[in-house]
């Protein structure tokens, strides 16, 4: 497939814009978090975001994905606003999930984006049925389920595995390898050196990407997604990355070294996009100019969710079902 | 729609019949589990649904209770009623992070973007010495987190019914069937026809006391009322069908006229569905109370295998007669004297 120079760099430029925004959103969470803004907790993926964009670059408009807790990533690659994003983290009205949710649970139906999930692997059975109602009817659909290492080694993954691979379900499962389940270091929960390695136990591909590549994700996943779509069956696929920043706000990161996090930051995948886009042919002053742009969306997209009013408390049985008790 | 002729059915059979009419009604609703379709069900409900539905619509799948309920969800959440049949009762422990953190939840936690119109068949209870993992009752789970509507069938006609009004529905249902149950006999009207979840049924008229009950335990219940009766005592059964939503006002008529209130079920004492009821009922109706409410329920132990054992364990029409005695031979409470 030729692309043409002009358009590789609006290409390369449109994949930048989306890491910087998803970066920009999750430093204006550290700092909100910092600030008491932001409830609970926040799981953030700095580091990591080529993963999710390299999904997204490599499934179709309303392909689905079923996020974890660190989801904010998925969600904004597939489209959901800075104003939705901002106003759940703050518990807003305006949030999407209306403040139901928080930082963990970021949904979008109209983008297909199901709730993030707070169970570490609960999200890969739940992805094997939007994926069987979809070859059910008949539908050309695919789901990707990202999840992390520490998931690989809940039960519902090897059961949803083992499902998927039996009924050759259009489901990709996106293992984003950051070599730490929470606080620990995966080499003390695994024996094996590849967790692709797991697919080969339910009869599906399982294959390595490099994770702080988006273009190297997008190309490995756009086989599996390619594969899983026309009922080619499932395909594990292992994206090794690094989270910058820690498993949540206050992790004292006792596990890993400065120089191992600065070896990782030096391939910063924002970085390396950046330079992508200058190679494919953007000016300096044309990035500077959507680097502006970009801060200043978020600056005023985090400054209206500030503003937004908190949900009414009348209105808290929202999303409660008929079966259930809200009033007291 | 009481127009319809009706027939005797076993309560397999309705539970087939309204899993049969669901199908045919509506291309989105699909049965899946574990031995229902070539084998038909360890129970025999789901048989000869594969041959008449195809394996689209009728779906064996491993023993995978996580993945096949949490793909359930999924796929109730993107459009789908899909019924799931979880063999034992038991079994939706196995399950319990997809049943109870998932489909319960998703609704409330998306803002109301994804709704989960899941249904959970299921069956429990002690039936023929099946032993500590595969007798429990544990509808009072369901009955504490919010999420799930519940509804545990007493008779054939209901066993249809409300499982045809948990397909309807467009949120988690749970119908709790009962294993001894399935052979037994009932009226059973043709065609579809839904059973609101939320109503009980009085199954015997009585002035002196109430007896509240569901599933098989009505029948115990029903059985110590005829015991009570030839010593003169006259109890109002009432068959609750649903525990959530629970029919307080039903309850609630019926201890305003007999001030007296025992609740009996098969599931453990202890923190279960008897103890709310109890307690609601002290809230809003103490005043009407003449005796503390009552349970009658299994023991708070694990289910035992030999039968003398088994058959202590479960609560008996005797010892729902003795609760019923009990009850009227308390003192009257300060608030009504």
């Amino acid at each position: 497939m030729e692309t043409h120079v002009a358009d590789l760099g609006a290409v390369e430029l449109a994949t930048y814009t989306s890491l910087l925004g998803i970066r920009g959103f999750e430093e204006h969470a550290q700092d909100l978090f910092s600030r008491s803004l932001i409830r609970g907790s926040t799981h953030l993926g700095i580091g990591q975001e080529a993963v999710a964009v390299g999904a997204r670059l490599a499934s179709r408009p309303g392909d689905l994905v079923v996020p974890t807790y660190r989801g904010h990533a998925y969600a904004l690659a597939w489209g959901m606003t800075f104003d939705a994003a901002f106003g759940e983290l703050l518990g807003r009205v305006t949030g999407c999930n209306s403040g139901r949710g928080g930082s963990k649970h970021f949904a979008d139906r109209e983008k297909g984006v199901l709730p993030g999930n707070a169970i570490v692997a609960a999200g890969l059975p739940i992805g094997c049925g939007t994926a069987l109602a979809d070859r059910l009817v008949g539908r050309d659909r695919v789901t990707i389920v990202p999840f992390g290492d520490g998931a690989t080694n809940q039960a519902a993954f090897h059961e949803a595995l083992n499902l998927a691979a039996i009924w050759s379900l259009p489901v990709v499962f996106l293992c984003e390898n950051n070599l730490y389940g929470e606080m620990t270091p995966l080499h003390r929960t695994v024996r094996i050196e590849r967790l692709a390695d797991r697919g080969a136990a339910y009869g599906m591909p399982g294959v390595q990407a490099d994770g702080m590549d988006v273009n190297a994700v997008a190309s490995v996943l756009s086989e599996a997604v390619e594969r899983a779509r026309p009922g080619g069956g499932p395909t594990l696929v292992e994206a090794l990355t690094y989270r910058f920043c820690g498993h949540m706000p206050g992790d004292t990161e006792p596990y890993r070294t400065r120089e191992e996090v600065d070896e990782w930051r030096a391939r910063d995948p924002i970085t390396s996009q950046r330079k992508a886009a200058r190679r494919a042919g953007v000016g300096e002053s044309e990035i500077r100019d959507l680097e502006t742009a970009v801060a200043a969306a978020l600056d005023a997209a985090e400054a209206a969710a500030i503003a937004a009013p908190p949900p009414e408390i009348a209105d808290i049985g929202l999303g409660a079902t008929e079966w259930m008790e809200w009033e007291r | 729609m009481s127009e319809g002729a009706s027939r005797v059915l076993t309560y397999r059979e309705a539970v087939r019949e309204a899993l049969s009419l669901e199908l045919e009604n509506d291309p989105d609703v699909f049965v899946m589990g574990e031995d229902i379709g070539q084998y038909g069900g360890v129970f025999k409900v789901t048989d000869g649904l594969l041959a008449r539905f195809g394996p689209l619509r009728i779906l064996d799948t491993p023993i995978s209770e996580a993945a096949f309920v949490g793909a359930a969800v999924g796929a109730a959440m993107t459009g789908k009623r899909p019924v799931v049949e979880l063999m034992f009762m038991d079994f939706a422990l196995v399950a319990a992070d997809q049943l109870l953190n998932q489909a319960a939840k998703m609704q409330f936690l998306s803002g109301d973007q994804f709704r989960v119109p899941l249904t959970i068949r299921t069956q429990q209870g002690v039936g023929s010495g099946t032993a500590a993992q595969h007798s429990q009752s544990l509808e009072a789970l369901f009955m504490h987190l919010p999420g799930f509507a519940v509804a545990l069938p007493s008779s054939p006609a209901d066993a249809k019914g409300l499982l045809a009004s948990a397909i309807r529905a467009d949120h988690p249902t749970i119908v709790i069937e009962h294993k001894a149950l399935y052979g037994t006999k009932g009226e059973v009207p043709e065609g579809i026809y839904r059973t609101p979840f939320g109503q009980a049924a009085l199954r015997r008229p009585g002035s002196d006391v109430t007896i509240a009950s569901y599933s098989r335990t009505v029948h115990v219940a029903l059985a110590a009322a005829e015991t009570l009766a030839a010593e003169g005592i006259e109890a109002e059964v009432i068959d609750l069908r649903t525990l959530v939503p629970l029919d307080y006002d039903t309850v609630l008529d019926s201890v305003g006229r007999t001030g007296r209130l025992v609740v009996a079920h098969e599931g453990h004492r202890n923190a279960g569905a008897g103890a709310e009821i109890a307690a609601r009922v002290s809230e809003l109706a103490w005043h009407a109370l003449r005796a503390p409410v009552r349970r009658v329920c299994g023991l708070d132990i694990p289910v035992p295998y030999a039968a003398p054992l088994e058959a202590a364990w479960l609560p008996s029409s005797e010892a729902i007669a003795r609760g019923v005695r009990e009850s009227l031979g308390s003192a009257t409470s300060p608030q009504a004297a």
